[in-house]
């Protein structure tokens, strides 16, 4: 094995260009994929610190009726706030939140919207709720900039939103639009809009009443709470890590289409170096060598490749990746499109398991593609090698 | 006498499948050779030199009857065995020196000494010592392509020898070369055939390589045609 490899080494630096080749196409598939592998990575670790810091916090409890894809639950699923929390409210660490369903009225046309009334003193999510600490003659509001955009309103626009009250009775008010907010996390903004919670809570007659508890990022307190459901963290963001494996899947096809090029190269190169070889692989033979050292050599010869590769993307990988995961990548297109938490510039974040996991699974593949030809230096007869006569 | 025979063939014949027909290239072939000899197979082309050495060198099996080498049964040997006994052995030389082309003559050199898994210190003893036999101390860190034939020649001779191996088969050594160049080598040869008592056996049809020679072993259409001992 050891003299295997010295040969191999000697006898791939002796093939100059075809070998660098080889090694610089292989080496571009590393780094792409640990580069695209990286995003993903990055970008579900933005997609999750965006819907924790956005919309869920360290976790929260639903009244058990809410559903946030069923807006005919809101008119049922809100309750006191149960009085265990009152110390975690009072010391800012949990935010209430009541959901009400409503329509708004945009240049008279008519929107359903959910009404949503939080404190606007709150700090556990980065909506920029103090804003709505001000006072105008109608409830101050915020909306999400897409969200503006669809109802085509400004900031300092006013419009009226209507609602059911407690009793089912509608009612309906002025409202002014004191901010927009730009947000990764489409759940936070689309068809919604944000009002002091008090305000809400006088508006339906829901006095002290909510839908969402929302705990401040590690402030999470587990317990068991009638008519509420403990929602953590892990369990609201799982849907996440579900979408960024679906898009993974759909990029694995990407890669594999660049390694199977690669690995084409180099099969492409195994066959006709056996074939080209046929006189020194009959010296090996009679100097002493059996045909099956002689498959090692060549199949040590292809996996270097993938060795050769591997350092020469490190030479210029390293410095591309880290310049990556400094300035991110921009995506071309629109990211609120995707219809899910995702930033314009995607952070790559690399792991060093990633690493050694995408160089050991290439140079195992290498490997295997390159034994796959040498096999049929066994069934050589070495008499006819060495006059180089097999075709 | 028969027991310092290093090589004992006994009615070898060698046959090989063409198509429908066979085709007989040895034909009930019986021969001896001592340890130190300087001997060749000459004939014309076809007439089974090549064949006949390369069953000697274990790289091919008999047909018929028995090949021993060094007390080995050729045609009984696994390949592993057949691989050591080439290794430890035997040096092979062939027309086209079948050099590796983008090793160095140092490494060209080194290679039967890689097999042998001798140590660096060692193995670069005997190397410059075999490149000082074929005259090639100045060129260890050449490649092949740099050199002339003659010079290749040489290295393949060092390839061959490094190891001192109990027997060199050489397959047309010279019919590459011009006559200076022809005659170096077998000088060379003939120089370690004395040195080293390392047994020579070629294969040839060169008038300046038989001259050389002190057995001569004719063979036409893979039979034994004359054997004759020469006294020079
Ligand atoms: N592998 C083989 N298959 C078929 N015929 C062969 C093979 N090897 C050699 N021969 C034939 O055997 C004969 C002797 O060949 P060879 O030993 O190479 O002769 P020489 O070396 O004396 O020129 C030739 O006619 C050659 O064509
Ligand atoms: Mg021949």
């Amino acid at each position: 094995m050891k003299i295997a490899i010295k040969l191999a080494y000697r006898n791939l630096l002796g093939a100059g260009l075809r070998t660098w080749l080889n090694v610089v196409v292989l080496s571009f598939t590393f780094v792409v994929i640990i580069w695209m592998k990286g995003i993903m990575v990055g970008w579900d670790y933005q997609a999750k610190t965006d819907t924790s810091n956005w919309q869920i916090g360290g976790g929260q409890y639903w009244h058990q009726q809410y559903d946030p894809f069923d807006p005919f639950t809101f008119s049922e699923s809100h309750a006191q706030i149960p009085e265990t929390f009152n110390e975690n409210i009072a010391n800012g660490d949990l935010e209430p939140s009541l959901i009400v369903a409503g329509n708004i009225y945009p240049q008279g046309r008519m929107q359903s919207i959910a009404i949503i009334g939080i404190n606007p003193k709150q700090n556990v999510l980065l909506l920029p709720t103090q804003k709505l600490d001000t006072f105008i003659n109608a409830i101050p509001a915020i909306i999400g900039l897409s969200t503006a955009k669809n109802l085509k309103l400004k900031k300092g626009d006013f419009t009226t939103i209507r609602w059911r009250d407690s009793k089912g009775m509608f009612d309906a008010s002025e409202i002014c639009i004191v901010d927009l907010f730009s947000c990764n996390v489409p759940a936070v903004e689309a068809g919604k809009i944000y009002i002091p919670l008090a305000v809400l809570q006088k508006m339906t007659g829901m006095e002290n009443e909510a839908t969402i508890l929302t705990f401040r990022k590690n402030k999470m307190d587990q317990q068991k709470v009638d008519d509420w459901v403990l929602k953590t963290n892990e369990d609201l963001t799982k849907s996440i890590d579900e979408m960024i494996k679906t898009k993974t899947f759909g990029q694995s096809v990407f890669y594999g289409i660049l390694l199977l090029l690669s690995m084409l190269a180099i099969y492409d190169t195994q066959v006709l170096s056996i074939f080209r070889r046929q006189k020194e692989i009959g010296t090996y033979i009679a100097l002493g060598y059996t045909r099956t050292q002689v498959i090692g050599l060549f199949t040590v010869e292809g996996a270097m490749y993938s060795i050769l590769a591997a350092l020469v993307s490190a030479v210029y990988g390293i410095p591309f990746l880290m310049w990556q995961a400094k300035v991110g990548w921009t995506l071309p297109v629109d990211a609120s499109e995707f219809g899910m938490a995702m930033a314009q510039t995607l952070y790559p974040v690399y792991s060093a398991l990633l690493v050694i996991s995408t160089v050991l699974f290439v140079v195992l593949i290498t490997t295997v593609v390159s034994y796959w030809p040498s096999r049929k230096i066994g069934k050589m007869n070495p008499t006819e090698a060495l006059r180089g006569k097999i075709q | 006498m028969e027991n310092h025979s290093i090589i004992q063939i006994q009615n070898l014949t060698k046959i090989f499948p063409m198509g429908k027909s066979d085709f007989t290239a040895l034909n009930n072939v019986t021969l001896a050779f001592q340890q130190g000899e300087f001997a060749g197979l000459i004939g014309p082309s076809g007439s089974g030199k090549t064949t006949l050495l390369n069953i000697i060198g274990s790289l091919d099996t008999p047909t018929k009857g028995t090949v021993e080498i060094l007390g080995h049964s050729i045609g009984n040997l696994s390949a592993k065995q057949a691989a050591n006994l080439r290794k430890e052995k035997l040096g092979f030389i062939f027309q086209s020196y079948n050099l590796l082309a983008v090793h160095t003559v140092y490494e060209n050199v080194e290679f039967p000494l890689l097999l042998l898994k001798l140590n660096a210190t060692l193995r670069k003893k005997m190397i410059l010592e075999a490149l000082e036999w074929v005259g090639l101390t100045d060129k260890v860190d050449s490649k092949p392509p740099q050199l002339s034939g003659g010079e290749c020649q040489r290295v393949a001779i060092a390839r061959a020898m490094v190891k001192k191996p109990v027997m060199v088969l050489a397959d047309e050594p010279t019919a590459n070369l011009d006559a200076a160049n022809s005659h170096h080598i077998l000088q060379t040869m003939l120089k370690l055939n004395q040195e080293l008592k390392t047994t020579f056996l070629f294969a040839t049809h060169d008038e300046k390589v038989i001259n050389y020679l002190k057995r001569r072993i004719y063979l036409i259409d893979g039979k034994i045609d004359k054997d004759i001992l020469v006294d020079h």
